[in-house]
């Protein structure tokens, strides 16, 4: 049983929507990051997907910068979290209203 | 094999994926004691006594080890194919290997010096 | 079978200014391990340095156009031009942010080297010409911008400036990432020209294929479109501007939009201007950027009338002004006006950098003299401090576009290529916004010379460094000249030709 590329393309939509739904409806900072994640890996099960059709190694090398350059962020980002959570011990990014204008 | 059954798979996938974590609970709560004593309402019945407040707060230190660690971790990805391929490369593609151990080793020497190492 | 490339194919040459900021960056970030804590001087001298170095190899190699990394970077008068812009930005904004580290004491070596690599990014992103190396030089651009705008930290608000703008940031970056995967699926290759070569055919043929190279190239515009700061996707820039130390505001409008602006425009025209329904119509993607570039300048211009302080009214303002370069990305998407609309864009963007590198020096001036940046601490300023307010005078002139300022020759040339591109009623939103905006930037100018202040506190705080005043002097030059000989940049500028690089 062969599974088709349009096949992996549906499924990496759908993960990529429930990932952009993910950070536009959670409001705790780890979550929205975590759906971030979901949507980039989204994107590198259908770069996989297609370099398998196309048959070249280009879209699995996208992925390995996708994943190496997404581990940078991460980083990054739980950094200031943390950073985040040591001055206002929370991460509810509603309650992230220092400036309003 | 025709396409419906390609899909019939999902279905006993589906059926299974409840059945066996229904199952285990359905047995236990038949062979389950039903008289509750002291010991049985404990948080865990076998182990030791928790001593203190569970929202212990690490140091932060141990958070930085950690994100770096996780950085070089999957830095590593890209040694992957550099490494599975090592037999058929040329010096040049040699250098390009060690340009990129060398840039991580630049970010080691920078976290050393940062004592973002230590984390006791 | 492998395809490994040798040292000479890959022509690094070409891309040596680019490269020498990133290798230096590196360098940098260990130097400064040795560096002790009352000489971090040290460390701008040799980001300075750098910079002119790199200043002087790109002018060098302005004419040596051609292919680095297998076609993945392209150095062209496009990216030379380009390149002049963003290092004469990253110079501008150490010079500037020297003095305001040391007073609200967060002097650090790694800020500088986090500028460089933001500059390198910037670089390498305008220069792009493959979808993977566009990603990683956006995360390139990008991180280190998130860590500047939490530099500040503990404070709060620059904590929570970062926070939003990494979330943000982020967020956009998955959908450039998804829509490059989705272009990569219709044409199978990163490579902006072989997209090109495919794209015009794979419309035609009309199939589903034809619509996943559409959703890609809508997801581009979306995650770039966030970098950029247009409507809709603008939200985080006010907060993220008010929240980031001034410098480091300062820096972001300039270089995140610069590198934003240039990989879009090489998306666009190189890779996606074949993208039409028909031969010889605009391509498909120009009325969705014109109603992005109108949307931009409505919102950005409506909302910063309300705005008390000047960080946030200049990042309405930035957002404004990316609305009025989205103008001319829009234009060069009829058939034959490709050049004339990138030209128009780098004439803006090198206005735009002067005039909001002097702006933002004038607010830090401010800021150290009278303690704040909202529009009261401006008040009597053109009695207490003359020559600043002449100079943010001038700056406010430029930015609403009024003539004998770089400002209004960006404008202009914008204004005429939109029109030659047949929008009327994008330049005409253009003209009446530009109207608009005229009252916040002179409702400053009022303020600093028609309202005297109350009490005269101004004795006892020194006045503006001269890091700042150089910075001011040069941006307050630089907005002049560009404004009364307009030539000696569009001598530069004129023979810049994004189409082609098509045909390879």
């Amino acid at each position: 049983m062969v599974v088709q590329t349009e096949s992996f393309v549906m499924l990496s939509i759908v993960l990529f929507v429930l990932g952009a739904m993910g950070v536009l409806l959670r409001r705790n900072a780890i979550m929205v990051f975590m759906s971030i994640e979901l949507m980039l890996n989204a994107a590198n099960l259908a770069l996989v997907a297609f370099a398998r059709y196309w048959g070249n190694e280009t879209g699995q090398l996208f992925v390995f910068f996708v994943i190496t350059v997404a581990a940078a962020e991460v980083a990054v980002g739980l950094a200031l979290i943390v950073a985040i959570f040591r001055s206002k011990r929370s991460i509810n990014i509603d309650e992230l209203h220092e400036m309003k204008g | 094999m025709t396409a419906v059954n390609e899909w019939a798979f999902i279905g006993i996938f589906l059926a299974v994926a409840w059945v066996l974590p229904a199952a285990p609970l359905l047995v236990s709560w038949i062979f389950r004691p039903r008289r509750a004593n002291a010991i049985k309402m404990q948080t865990y019945e076998c182990g030791v006594e928790t001593v203190g407040d569970t929202w212990v707060q690490f140091k932060v230190q141990y958070y930085i080890y950690g994100l770096i660690f996780l950085v070089f971790d999957v830095e590593l990805v890209l040694l992957f194919p550099w490494a599975l391929a090592y037999n058929q490369l040329d010096f040049f593609a040699f250098g390009a290997g060690l340009l990129f151990i060398f840039l991580l080793a630049d970010a080691l020497v920078y976290a050393w010096r940062k004592n973002a190492l230590e984390w006791a | 079978m492998l395809q490994l490339p040798s040292l000479e194919t890959l022509n690094m040459g070409a891309a040596l200014p680019a490269i020498s900021i990133a290798a230096w960056a590196c360098i940098l970030l260990l130097i400064d391990l040795w560096i002790p804590k009352d000489r971090k001087i040290l460390t701008v001298y040799l980001a300075a340095g750098n910079l002119v170095f790199a200043f002087i190899a790109n002018l060098l190699v302005f004419n040596q156009s051609g292919d680095s990394f297998m076609g993945m970077y392209v150095a062209d008068q496009f990216s030379g031009v380009m390149n002049l812009i963003i290092i004469g930005t990253a110079l501008l904004s150490i010079v500037l942010s020297f003095d305001y580290l040391k007073r609200v004491g967060i002097e650090r070596g790694e800020y500088y080297v986090l500028v460089l690599f933001v500059t390198a990014g910037a670089m390498f992103m305008a220069a792009a010409n493959d979808l993977i190396l566009i990603f990683v030089a956006l995360e390139l651009l990008s991180i280190p911008l998130y860590v500047l705008s939490a530099f500040r930290a503990p404070d709060i608000r620059s904590e929570e400036a970062g926070m939003k703008y990494f979330l943000l940031g982020a967020f956009a970056s998955a959908f450039l990432v998804f829509g490059g995967a989705m272009v990569y699926g219709a044409t199978g290759t990163t490579n902006l020209n072989e997209i090109a070569a495919s794209a015009g055919m794979i419309i035609a043929s009309n199939s589903s294929t034809s619509l996943f190279l559409l959703l890609g190239a809508a997801l581009l515009l979306v995650g770039l479109g966030f970098k950029v700061a247009a409507v809709p996707f603008h939200e985080w820039t006010p907060d993220v501007y008010e929240g980031a130390p001034t410098p480091v505001t300062a820096f972001m409008s300039v270089a995140a939009k610069l590198g934003g602006f240039g990989s879009l425009l090489r998306i666009l025209v190189v890779g996606m201007s074949a993208v039409t329904m028909t031969a010889g119509e605009p391509a498909v993607w120009q009325n969705v950027v014109a109603i992005l570039a109108g949307l931009t300048m409505i919102v950005g211009n409506i909302v910063a009338l309300s705005q008390a302080n000047i960080k946030r009214m200049l990042a309405y303002s930035s957002i404004a002004n990316a609305g009025y370069i989205l103008m001319a990305v829009a234009a060069a998407g009829s058939p034959g006006l490709a050049n004339e609309a990138t030209r128009g864009a780098l004439v803006y963007m090198l206005a735009y950098m002067f005039t909001n590198m002097g702006a933002f020096a004038v607010v830090i001036a401010v800021e150290r003299a009278n303690g704040g940046a909202d529009l009261e601490h401006f008040v009597g300023l053109g009695k207490a401090r003359p020559m600043l307010a002449i100079m943010m005078v001038v700056f406010m002139m430029s930015l609403t576009g009024i003539p004998l300022t770089g400002g209004f020759i960006g404008k202009a040339l914008v204004f005429a290529t939109t029109l030659n591109a047949g929008l009327v009623w994008l330049a005409i939103i253009g003209v009446l916004t530009s109207v608009v905006s005229a009252y916040y930037y002179v409702r400053v100018i009022v303020n600093m010379f028609l309202r005297d202040a109350e009490a005269s506190t101004e004795e006892a705080t020194p006045g503006y460094s001269t890091g700042v005043q150089w910075v001011a002097a040069v941006a307050l030059g630089g907005t002049v000249l560009l404004g009364v000989l307009p030539t000696l940049i569009t001598v530069l500028t004129d023979r810049v030709s994004l189409v082609a690089s098509i045909t390879p």
